[in-house]
Formats: C-alpha cells, sequence, structure tokens
C-alpha cells in the first residue's frame, strides 16, 4: 500500500454564446450634464463581474477612465432586451452592444466639441482622461465635462446612444447535422498532477495548471478570478459532486452543505493559470468567453492523472474513493 | 496569472487605456461590506411566504387533494392548486420555438419525480405555510418510475411525460440530433485499432451561495414588481406573460445583482407564481427555496452517457469517431434538449477527423428535471473525449500529449457540423502547457501553428 502519483493532460475548446445564435442584447448609453456615462442594460451579473466589464468596454470606446461610467442594470422597465447570462454569453453579447451604442454616443460627443473648438469632428481625438483634443494639436482642447455642459444648455444634443448585437440564428440541416453553432471558441490545455492513497483511494490533486485561450482578457484581475474559480470548480466535478451519489438510484442525496462535498479551502491544488489572447473576429476587443468552458479541461485531466497513478480507469463522475477502491480490488483479482 | 503576450501578437492591438486594465472591481466593496442589495433584502410590510407542497413519489397519479384542513391553519391567506394556474401547462424554450408544453407549475393529475410542485400555500409566516403545508392530503396511487435511461428508453418501459408520447425529446431530426461527415463505417474499416467506450457521469448541484427565489409586491395599479435573482429577465418576465396570461406590461422585474448562478436560475419556477400569489391575494409574496431545495428540487447539471467509438492509425491519426450521447433531462424538458444539441454541436472535440457520426438524445426519466449548468451538453462531453484521447493515446503506445497535436484543429479545416475553422488556438495552448508542465513534446509539434497546416 503506497501514496502513487500521476498526472494527465486535456485539451478542450468552448463555443461562446448561445449554441446556434438568435440570442439578442441590447443596450443604451447617455452622458450626464457632467459629462458621466450611464450604461442601461436588462443584463444580470452573477458575481463574476459583468457590471465591471461593461463599464470598462463604454469607457474605452467612449474615450473616458471607467470610474466616469454607471451600470444600471437589470431593471425590465427602463432596461432594454438581454437573452440573459449564460453561455459564456454576457461579456461577448452585451458587449459589443455596448461598443455600438457608445460608439454612436462618442460621435455626438466628438460632433458637439467640434462645434465649441470650430474645428471637424474627424479632427478630434480622446486622451482617455476626460479630454477632447485636436489631433496633432493637444494644446488646443477640451473636457468632456465642459463638452456635456455644452450639449445639455447650449446645443440642445442628447449624447446617448444605443446599441445591439444578434448573431443571427442557425437552424441544423436534419440529416447532415450541418449547422453554425457559435461564431467562436476559446481554448484551453490543463495538466493535472494527482497522489493517489492506493489504501483509501482517496486523491489529492496536487497541482493544476491551465493553459487558457480566451481571446482578450479585458480585465486580467477578473479573468484571474473567474479562471481560478472555475479550475476549483472542475477539481469539484472530478472528485467530489453529486446529488445522486448512486446514481441512477436516487437514494442519498445531499440537502445541505454537510452531505454534499466539496473541497474545501485545504482540498485546493496548486493552481497555475496562463492566458493566451488570440482576438475574436467578433469579440469585443477580440474577447471570447471563458466563462464555462474554465471548468472542464481540469475534470479529464484529473481522470487521466488518477490512471496514471494506479493504473484504473474511473469512467463513471465522480471519481470517488469508492470506485478508485473497487477498480482497484477488480484489476488485483484479474 | 500570467498573460503571455507573444502569442498571437500579431493580430491584436495591446496598450490601450481601460482594456487589459487590471480595474478593481466598482461593486466589491458593497460585496464584501455587505452592503449590496440582493433580492431577499426587499422586506414588505404585509408580506407573505409561499410553500409549496411536494410529491413524495417519484410517480403517481393524484386522486385528490384535500386542503380543508390546511385552509383553517393560523395564519394561512391562500392555497393555489393547479386549477388557478390560468395557463399552466408550458415549457421554458417555447420563447424560442422548442416545444411542446410539457411542464405543469402546480401538478395536474400526476407526479413523475419526488419533489414536485402540487399545491402552493400562502400565509403569514414561513413557519405558518410550512405547517399547513404539512396537512394538506394528497392522496397517490403510485406508479412504475424508471431511473436508468436505458430502461427508459426500451419498448414497455413506464411512460414519464404524455405530452411527449415517449421517453425521448422528438427533434425534427427524429429520435435524436444527428451529425453525419464523410463515411464513418468506412472509416473504421480503414482504421489499425478500435476503441469503444463508455463515460457515465451523475448530476450536479450548482451549490450557489443565494438560493433561488424572487419578492413580489403588487403595485397597486394593477402592475406587479418582481424582485427576483434570475439569469434571464425578459426570459422569466415572457415566460410568466404566458403562464399567468397577463400582458408584459403588468410585469416589472428587477434583478441583475446575483449570488451565484451557474445556469440554475435560468429555469422559471418561483416567479410565477410569487406573481400568482400576489395578485389572488392583493399583498406581496416571497418564495426562496430553502437549502434543500436548492440541492434536491432546483434542477441539477443532467446526467449524462458517452459512448465513443474511434478509429485510429499507427502514426496517430484518428480517421473515424462516433458518439453517442444520452442527456438525463427527468421528468421534464427544461433546457435540456438545447442541452443535448449542443452535445451534437460540439463533438467530435477540437480535433480534426473525417468521418464523423453524432447522435445525440434527450431522456425522460422520474427524477427531478435537470436544466442548465455551467458548459452543460459540452462538459461530461469534454471529460468522456478526453479521457477517450488519454486511452487512444495508451493504445497505440503514444505521449498523450503529442498524439492530441497529430488531431488538433486549425484554421481552415472543416469540422464535422461543416463549418470551416476559424481563430484556432488549440495548438498554442497545449505548447504553453508543454512549457509550463515541463512535459516536453516533439520539437515538430513545438514548431506547429494554428494558422495554417504548413508546420
Amino acid at each position: 500500500m503506497a501514496i502513487r502519483r500521476g498526472r494527465g493532460v486535456a485539451a478542450i475548446n468552448y463555443p461562446t454564446g448561445m449554441n446556434l445564435g438568435g440570442d439578442p442584447t441590447q443596450a443604451l448609453v447617455h452622458s450626464t450634464p457632467t459629462g458621466n456615462f450611464m450604461v442601461t442594460l436588462s443584463s444580470v451579473d452573477l458575481g463574476q463581474g459583468m457590471k465591471q466589464i461593461m463599464a470598462q468596454i463604454c469607457a474605452e470606446t467612449i474615450g473616458v477612465p471607467t470610474d466616469r461610467v454607471s451600470i444600471d442594470t437589470a431593471d425590465t422597465d427602463t432596461g432594454p432586451h438581454c437573452m440573459g447570462t449564460f453561455a459564456s454569453r454576457g461579456t461577448h453579447r452585451a458587449g459589443n452592444a455596448v461598443i455600438q451604442a457608445a460608439k454612436e454616443a462618442r460621435q455626438v460627443m466628438l460632433e458637439v466639441a467640434a462645434e465649441e473648438l470650430e474645428v471637424n469632428a474627424s479632427d478630434l481625438e480622446t486622451d482617455g482622461q476626460g479630454n477632447i483634443l485636436v489631433k496633432g494639436a493637444p494644446q488646443k482642447s477640451i473636457s468632456i465635462f465642459d463638452v456635456a455642459l455644452s450639449a445639455h444648455f447650449k446645443r440642445g444634443r442628447s449624447i446617448s446612444g444605443r446599441g445591439m448585437f444578434l448573431i443571427p440564428r442557425s437552424y441544423p440541416e436534419k440529416e447532415t447535422g450541418a449547422m453554425k453553432p457559435s461564431t467562436c471558441y476559446a481554448h484551453a490545455c490543463t495538466v493535472a498532477e494527482v497522489e493517489v492513497d492506493d489504501e483509501t483511494g482517496e486523491v489529492t490533486v496536487l497541482t493544476v495548471k491551465n493553459v487558457f485561450e480566451i481571446g482578450r482578457a479585458l480585465n486580467p484581475k477578473m479573468v484571474e478570478q473567474q479562471l481560478v474559480g472555475g479550475s476549483w470548480m472542475g477539481i469539484s466535478h472530478a472528485l467530489y459532486e453529486t446529488t445522486e451519489p448512486y446514481y441512477p438510484n436516487r437514494d442519498h442525496g445531499g440537502t445541505d452543505f454537510n452531505q454534499y462535498l466539496m473541497p474545501g479551502p485545504g482540498d485546493l491544488a496548486e493552481t497555475e493559470i496562463i492566458v493566451l489572447e488570440r482576438p475574436s473576429a467578433d469579440g469585443p476587443f477580440g474577447a471570447k468567453g471563458p466563462g464555462e468552458m474554465c471548468a472542464n479541461p481540469q475534470i479529464p485531466a484529473v481522470a487521466n492523472a488518477v490512471f496514471d497513478a494506479v493504473g484504473v480507469r474511473i469512467d463513471t463522475l465522480p471519481i470517488t474513493p469508492e470506485r478508485i477502491l473497487r477498480a482497484l480490488k477488480a484489476q488485483a483479482a484479474s | 496569472m500570467e498573460l503571455r503576450k507573444n502569442y498571437f501578437a500579431d493580430v491584436r492591438k495591446d496598450g490601450l487605456n481601460e482594456i487589459g486594465q487590471p480595474r478593481p472591481r466598482l461593486d466589491s466593496p458593497g460585496h464584501v461590506t455587505g452592503k449590496t442589495a440582493y433580492f431577499a433584502d426587499r422586506n414588505f410590510p404585509d408580506m407573505l411566504h409561499l410553500k409549496m407542497v411536494r410529491s413524495p413519489h417519484h410517480h403517481a397519479r393524484i386522486r385528490s387533494i384535500d386542503t380543508s384542513a390546511a385552509e383553517k391553519h393560523p395564519g394561512v391567506v391562500k392555497i393555489l392548486t393547479a386549477k388557478d394556474v390560468p395557463h399552466n401547462v408550458y415549457t421554458i424554450l417555447i420563447l424560442i420555438q422548442i416545444g411542446p408544453e410539457d411542464e405543469t407549475v402546480l401538478a395536474d393529475g400526476k407526479v413523475r419525480w419526488k419533489g414536485e410542485a402540487v399545491v402552493a400555500v400562502l400565509a403569514e409566516t414561513e413557519r405558518a405555510a410550512q405547517e399547513a403545508a404539512a396537512k394538506v392530503k394528497v392522496d397517490y396511487e403510485v406508479l412504475p418510475a424508471v431511473f436508468d435511461m436505458e430502461e427508459a428508453l426500451k419498448p414497455g418501459a413506464p411512460l414519464v411525460n404524455e405530452y411527449h408520447g415517449q421517453n425521448h425529446y422528438l427533434y425534427d431530426s427524429g429520435e435524436c440530433r444527428k451529425v453525419r461527415f464523410g463515411d464513418v463505417e468506412a472509416g473504421f474499416a480503414g482504421a489499425d485499432h478500435i476503441l469503444e467506450q463508455s463515460y457515465q457521469s451523475s448530476p450536479i448541484e450548482h451549490a450557489p451561495t443565494e438560493t433561488t427565489g424572487c419578492v413580489v409586491a403588487p403595485e397597486g395599479n394593477d402592475r406587479f414588481t418582481c424582485y427576483t435573482n434570475t439569469q434571464a429577465m425578459f426570459f422569466t418576465l415572457d415566460n410568466t406573460s404566458i403562464i399567468l396570461q397577463m400582458p408584459g406590461s403588468k410585469l416589472h422585474f428587477v434583478g441583475g445583482t446575483v449570488g451565484g448562478g451557474f445556469g440554475g436560475k435560468v429555469d422559471v419556477i418561483v416567479e410565477p407564481i410569487a406573481i400568482l400569489g400576489a395578485k389572488l391575494t392583493g399583498r406581496p409574496v416571497c418564495f426562496i427555496y430553502s437549502r434543500e431545495e436548492e440541492m434536491q428540487i432546483s434542477s441539477p447539471r443532467a446526467a449524462e452517457k458517452v459512448v465513443i467509438k474511434d478509429g485510429v492509425m499507427k502514426d496517430g491519426r484518428i480517421v473515424a469517431r462516433k458518439v453517442t450521447g444520452y442527456t438525463d433531462a427527468g421528468a421534464y424538458s427544461r433546457h435540456s434538449p438545447y442541452g443535448a444539441q449542443k452535445g451534437a454541436a460540439h463533438y467530435p472535440g477540437p480535433y480534426t477527423i473525417p468521418n464523423v457520426w453524432i447522435d445525440t438524445y434527450c431522456v425522460y426519466t422520474n427524477r427531478t428535471p435537470s436544466s442548465a449548468m455551467r458548459g452543460f451538453g459540452v462538459t461530461i462531453g469534454d471529460f468522456a473525449l478526453e479521457v477517450q484521447m488519454d486511452k487512444l493515446a495508451r493504445l497505440i503506445g503514444m505521449d498523450p500529449l503529442e498524439f492530441r497535436f497529430v488531431n488538433a484543429y486549425r484554421d481552415g479545416d472543416m469540422k464535422a457540423h461543416r463549418q470551416p475553422t476559424e481563430g484556432a488556438a488549440l495548438i498554442e495552448c497545449m505548447q504553453e502547457a508543454s512549457r509550463a508542465a515541463n512535459w516536453p513534446v516533439a520539437e515538430e509539434f513545438m514548431a506547429m501553428s494554428s494558422y495554417t497546416k504548413g508546420a
């Protein structure tokens, strides 16, 4: 009886957005009288940070700092339609809608600034700090604060924009299955290293090295929180979780966190996250949706590592100590 | 976390002001100081609490329901049964034309899974609602139940859901969603090795910190405001409008701040019945799942069975792949027909294989309906595919990582569902993993690129 070590690899891809498309999202953007910007949506923040990302996307597009942008979501009386937050679609779909709305608002903003500065709007640029400058002559400038005041009280303009993003729905061909499920795919490769106690069947995940390709890390810290959390969930799916431990038997299902096993902080592997960015053709600043796929590669990587360690295949999830011991017993018997 | 900017630098514009910057989240101070308002922070005077009477049986006919003792329980204000729900038989994906309507808001004549909602009790306090619910007498005639997908698909199996008429979803393509590409049997015939393996998973809970729920307040003008933690505002509003036969203009949903979803809050379960309760009593209503309800009543990730048969050459090329996927929907469709179909689109994984045959089935059994969960349709499929890849590599004596390079898809490769590959990056992920994990592969693989076939 011994502690045995093994490692396994898995590589995956994952579609961004609702399968087969047809899932619209809209956004509205307007400026306040003092040049702050409000994004109105009906998209839902599940805790992943949707509001922050939409603020950064709007800020980048208009050319102001992120703290000049507020997000108003999700009220069906005021927010335009969003299909929902699922299918790794939030950033991609709502982000594109926000870009379109913010571009329209930016155009009005530049037109008002052009009138104030007596130049052509096409000769203006933003400095990202809250000012609009004449290209090549940055001493000639106006603050966005003053542009908004002018628009509201002098020029009678609404600095606002409408955004809409829709990937047309694809219908699978009945006999061949020809279809367009998605327009862009995120990627991942995970290497997991485990120790398996061949006496108790217990698995300890030592390290998980995850490489994720996500199009564009719009906010690297938030990407990290999502990818680390996903990696944890993948390990949890591989080794611990089920509401029906003896499926298809319905008995023995957990009803609270004392009975439903998930790894605690002490069970977490040393986690490494490496991010590559191949911008997608239709993503906001190239972003794809990594929200779901980041929990997928750990499951087979851990399964393959368990085999590498003790030489038995557990092809039924979760890979519990009971299943490992039964497999080891069967292996010894044969 | 490390960003490896050296990959794909030629197609990426860096150096933006706000994008790519690790700005602190605007909402995190509220989250960590307890100041963020969630739906359950709404509290109204005279608010009623809703509790469900649930089926103790996996499959049973309802002979009769007697609510008389419950009605007399102190604090009880209203008791709802199937006849009170204007459009009681519904299905959420009807909004995108995926029918038929196959599920009841409150059971009508039959229950199809243990835990199914039968009677809703509205009372002054949560305790009164719970106690009164226990006094509702339902007379059941227990029916044979089926829990195993293979058993459910056999002739003569108990019929789970009459609205389907058979124990699987009927796609326009027939009993399963199909993908056919190349000639899979010819591929097998020419292969050096054949490997057929079966993989299985069990249902998995989303386990959000915040359980599913809503608080509904009548606005006094025939409109109802529903504070909810749904993941999809208008999807829920529009389904509620159908179920209650109430114009959407009468419904106002407020949400957007949710304590974890993972797909568990894309079903439309608590809002319609809570709004109905508010309408019929004229009082605010809250309906919030207990942890036990979240664990065993709310939809889990579906259990899946995946059978993969591969034909592989000694040099590592997979020449044929046949996948049969089974998704255990439980008693009702919810999002499972979509999930099974997503699986058909995902197989055979990120590999270029000339001959592919995919069948994915959505199967009905007498268990808690499954539905959306992070990656559903793909997550369990990836487990099966990637364990299969490991087995294939070992079968032909090849390094498992190198084996994946041999088969990895690249830009321009035709996928089984007949879309050319665009924006591939699997190879680069594997190259970086090789370095990070100190898992060396042959130089020819480290020199490959997703851009072209000319490695």
